[in-house]
């Protein structure tokens, strides 16, 4: 079973080699990586008992290099099947055009990259893959080629390849003290005084590339200013996976490192995305940039894993009830934010604007995607029964257990302020007037409402989702980062 | 079988639900059939499932989601109470809407939530757990937001609003204090009996505070009410539905459950809890009665008497002797009766006559008199006049006060009886005795009439054999003997 995982990188990387060759076939291409994906996830999931590990070339770590599945690795990978799969269906390019002939490439140069971050267990490893979804997300957020889009884009390459440059200087420094990269090869190492600036310059740079409030400034324009299927995956997909290396080298490779200070910096600056993203998502004009800075608030969320995690009290019936419902939170938000970036691309191109107000009668014209809509937007609120609501449950439940309540007001106020902004497109969309929007096919709004009930789905049936995440969870987790 | 029934239950509501979503607009008949047929179908469980709770059997029904957070439908004798109301009260309801919509447009849609609404509230009635009381309150608030802007006209989507900006607060307050009791005791079930000893006196108290602000946005207690008088811009088997079962019983629902089933009646004496809560219920009662008398229109004026006649069964479960709590109980099904009675007859006269103010109702009497006697009746047991159901309440809270050594209840009732006589009175005097408009239309449709008619006489029939065992108020009694008071 463990020779899928090379694959789970490789099939994307020469699906997009093979889309450059074949422009015109990109569609069929992508949907085949798509097919071959998620047969290979679904027998990898369904056999995982223990965590996966594929030494390459049969060299153990610290010699070789080594890959690995986990839950969180699995659930991770899930999540970018689903996503990737429902947008590679929803995209609407077809033929030779420039934007076709680099779309298809760079969507699955981008699953390439995600699927490689999610797999790697060393820290090399994770720069290069970082830095090949850096080059992928940013070239989507240009795709459309206006001037506005452009200057997003060089400005989230800007903040992004500052974000890559101290990120390589932590990695650095890590080797040159202690001559390994391994994740696992770490916690037992010499401690060194460089220690703490070696993860203070990772973490510097994975929250850049993460866009945690303050360093949020080039998240809205490139999010909101790409093409609707470039925005899904950019907002669904790419931040976690800088965030996914955040836990991967705070959990397992440096957790004592970790000071009462720092994390609850990481708490504050969470708190402050969750109330400033939303405050900016509610004074915004255009669906997408709502959609967008909704992202902003949402990226908070996850930093509360760092102040929560090892809160528990006796009382629980689970341990790392924290890491579980950020995990569970970067899952529901990347199905939900998918389904809303599709829903907005299908107005935009059904209106020819992506103003609020355009969206006027679209209840009658466009019924089941402002069902969708909805749907994802119940579980941004963190409203039962979706996986938004377990994540804030778990969240929640652990701030008050750990004695910290404080880290609650967070998620609950963000519930809220996520109702009032995401209240504006959908009673935009009941207003009562004849639609002027041009009719959509029921398929193409067939694909976000199948991903806006997975968030959903997530919820109903999280068990399974929270007994695979315990595969391999790291000590940390339970224990918190001390 | 008994860990199938609650599941079943809340099938039959829920499965039409999302078939219908999915029908086209005009298949009206098989719509219609679907419904109904779920309306039907759970009320025969429903009555199958009294009998055997009645014997004492236990219908549990477990799924988990995640460790510690699973869903659990239980039916109690308490569960059975709201239940059976629900479930009454749904059938007629569709009925009615079915006759008051007839061919409009976005029926799929209407529908579809009008049922979804129902599995909620079906739902609330039958949770074992806080949480999985939380998660079917929050259906129930996103699913009644499409009925209530269902118009969607500029009114309702204002009312729309106002609603969701009281009730999102509100869960999310509720929510707090889920979390914030459940992070000291683990997963609480309303079933067992457990301790809450892992909290100081100070905070049991905060937490009782925050549970009844949650709740109390439902239950519309005063100040908390605000969004109420406003959803009455919603189609009337909207407004019948909120009124009696769905959205505001739910509330009280919540808070008796909190009283006696979380904290345990013994807990709410040790804290001192239970008379500043009266107290808030009295002064909604009375606050209530006040507003509704100053209502031009007849929706409105019943809406605020709405707002006052809730708080009659907080103010018995809050008073906690056991004729106060057997008051309460049997005011959820009482009031239920009563108020949807009274919300059928306005939409008739709303949607047949014209008549939205209170002063146009002159003379409607001999020209509707089905209607308007199924109104009379159901105004006169808002009253309180024998042998109406409402009299039953009032008489068991009267008692249940002094018992529970708080005579100024006793007060508090007098003086809403005497409100609810000045509210009700002019309009039962315009009605039959108020010459009126010849040009009016008569003979509104069969199925707008029967449903109001057969609630009215089921309201008086719950005064009249208030004695029977299967009664209101002998279930009512039945609770309280079996557990709370055993």
């Amino acid at each position: 079973m463990s020779l899928i995982l090379p694959l789970l990188a490789a099939v994307p990387l020469l699906g997009a080699i093979a889309a450059v060759l074949a422009p015109r076939a990109g569609k069929g291409i992508g949907l085949g990586v798509a097919i071959v994906l998620l047969a290979a996830l679904a027998v990898l999931v369904g056999g995982l008992n223990t965590p996966v590990v594929l030494p390459l070339g049969g060299w153990e770590p610290p010699l070789g290099i080594a890959l690995r599945v986990d839950g969180l690795a699995a659930a991770f990978l899930g999540l970018a099947a689903v996503v990737m799969t429902g947008v590679l269906i929803a995209a609407p390019y077809r033929g030779a055009g420039r934007e076709a002939a680099a779309f298809w490439p760079l969507a699955l140069l981008l699953w390439g990259a995600l699927n490689a971050i999610f797999l790697s267990r060393d820290l090399f490893n994770l720069y290069v893959g970082l830095e090949l979804l850096t080059l992928a997300a940013v070239a989507l957020a240009a795709l459309s080629g206006s001037a506005g889009a452009l200057a997003a884009a060089i400005r989230y390459m800007v903040f992004a390849l500052m974000g890559s440059l101290l990120f390589l200087l932590g990695v650095a420094l890590t080797y040159a003290a202690h001559g390994a990269l391994d994740l696992a090869a770490l916690p037992g190492r010499n401690p060194q005084p460089t220690d703490a600036l070696a993860a203070g310059l990772m973490t510097a740079g994975l929250l850049v590339k993460t866009a945690l409030f303050p360093f949020h400034a080039w998240l809205a324009p490139a999010h909101s200013g790409a093409p609707a299927p470039a925005s899904a995956m950019l907002s669904a997909l790419v931040p976690k996976a800088s965030f996914y290396i955040l836990l991967r080298l705070w959990f397992e490779a440096l957790p004592d490192l970790g000071r009462p200070g720092f994390l609850w910096l990481m708490g504050a600056l969470g708190t402050a995305a969750i109330l400033y993203g939303g405050v900016m998502a509610l004074r915004q004009a255009r669906l997408k940039l709502v959609i967008a800075y909704s992202t902003v608030a949402q990226i908070g969320y996850l930093f509360l894993v760092f102040p929560l995690a090892g809160g528990g009290g006796a009382a629980q019936p689970w341990a790392a009830g924290a890491w579980t419902g950020v995990v569970f939170h970067a899952l529901a938000h990347g199905l939900a934010k998918a389904a809303m970036f599709l829903c907005a691309g299908l107005w935009l191109a059904a209106a020819g604007n992506d103003r609020i107000e355009a969206l006027r009668g679209a209840a009658r014209a466009t019924p089941m995607a402002v069902f969708a809509f909805a749907l994802a937007a119940i579980s941004l609120m963190g409203l039962p029964p979706s996986g938004g609501f377990t994540a804030k449950y778990l969240m929640v439940t652990s701030a008050f257990a750990a004695g910290a309540p404080y880290w609650a007001l967070g998620p609950l106020l963000g519930g809220l302020l996520a109702a009032a902004y995401l209240y504006r497109p959908i009673a935009a969309a009941f207003a009562p007037v004849e639609p002027e929007l041009r009719p959509v096919p029921r398929g193409q709004q067939a694909v976000p409402l199948a991903l806006a009930l997975g968030a959903i789905v997530l919820g109903l049936a999280s068990a399974p989702p929270f007994d695979l995440l315990q595969i391999g969870r790291p000590e940390a987790a339970a224990r918190g980062v001390e | 079988m008994t860990a199938l029934l609650p599941l079943l239950i809340l099938m039959t509501s829920a499965v039409p639900a999302v078939i219908t979503f999915f029908l086209a607009e005009d298949s009206h008949r098989l719509r219609n059939t679907l419904n109904l047929a779920g309306a039907v179908l759970k009320l025969a469980l429903i009555v199958f499932m009294l009998r055997e709770v009645a014997a004492g059997t236990v219908y549990e029904t477990r799924l988990n989601f995640a460790p510690g957070l699973y869903l659990l439908l239980r039916a109690d004798a308490l569960s059975l109470l709201f239940l059976t109301l629900s479930a009454f009260l749904w059938l007629l309801t569709t009925v009615y809407a079915i006759a008051y919509f007839e061919k409009e447009h976005d029926l799929s849609r209407f529908f579809g939530f009008f049922s979804l609404c129902v599995a909620a509230t079906t739902g609330i009635a039958l949770s074992g757990t806080l949480i999985s009381f939380f998660i079917f309150y929050e259906l129930l608030t996103l699913s009644t937001w499409p009925l209530v802007v269902h118009k969607q006209d500029d009114k309702s989507l204002a009312a729309g609003r106002s609603y969701l900006s009281y009730a999102l607060p509100g869960s999310a307050v509720l929510l707090i204090a889920i979390i914030w009791l459940e992070s000291a005791t683990g997963p609480l079930e309303f079933a067992m009996p457990h301790p809450l000893g892992g909290l100081e006196e100070a905070s049991l108290r905060a937490i009782f505070a925050l549970f009844i602000l949650g709740l109390g946005v439902k239950a519309a207690l005063v100040p908390l009410h605000g969004w109420l008088p406003g959803a009455m811009a919603a189609p009337a088997p909207v407004s019948a539905l909120l009124h009696a079962v769905a959205v505001v019983k739910a509330g009280a629902f919540g808070i008796v459950r909190v009283i006696y089933d979380v904290f345990g009646i013994g807990l709410v004496a040790q804290l001192g809890v239970g008379l500043p809560l009266a107290m808030l219920a009295s002064v909604t009662i009375i606050w209530g009665s006040i507003r509704a008398l100053q209502q031009t229109e007849v929706k409105k004026r019943l809406a605020f008497s709405t707002v006052s006649q809730v708080s009659y069964i907080i103010l018995g479960a809050a008073l906690a002797g056991p004729y106060a709590v057997i008051g309460g109980l049997v005011h959820l099904v009482h009031q239920g009766l009563m108020k949807i009675t009274l919300f059928f007859c306005a939409g008739i006269y709303q949607e047949r006559a014209g008549i939205t103010r209170i002063e146009d109702l002159g003379g409607i009497g001999p020209r509707m008199p089905w209607t308007s006697v199924a109104f009379s009746l159901g105004a006169m047991g808002m009253i309180g006049l024998p042998p109406m159901a409402g009299f039953i309440t009032k008489l068991y809270l009267g008692i249940g006060a002094i018992e529970a050594g708080a005579p100024w209840v006793v007060a508090v009732l007098a003086g809403s009886t005497l409100l609810n006589a000045a509210y009700f009175l002019p309009l039962l005097y315009r009605i039959w005795f108020l010459p009126g408009n010849e040009d009016l239309p008569v003979a509104p449709a069969p199925g707008l009439v029967v449903p109001a008619a057969v609630t009215a006489a089921a309201a008086l029939g719950a005064g009249l054999f208030a004695g029977a065992a299967m009664s209101p108020l002998g279930w009512a009694t039945l609770i309280v003997t079996r557990e709370y008071m055993p």
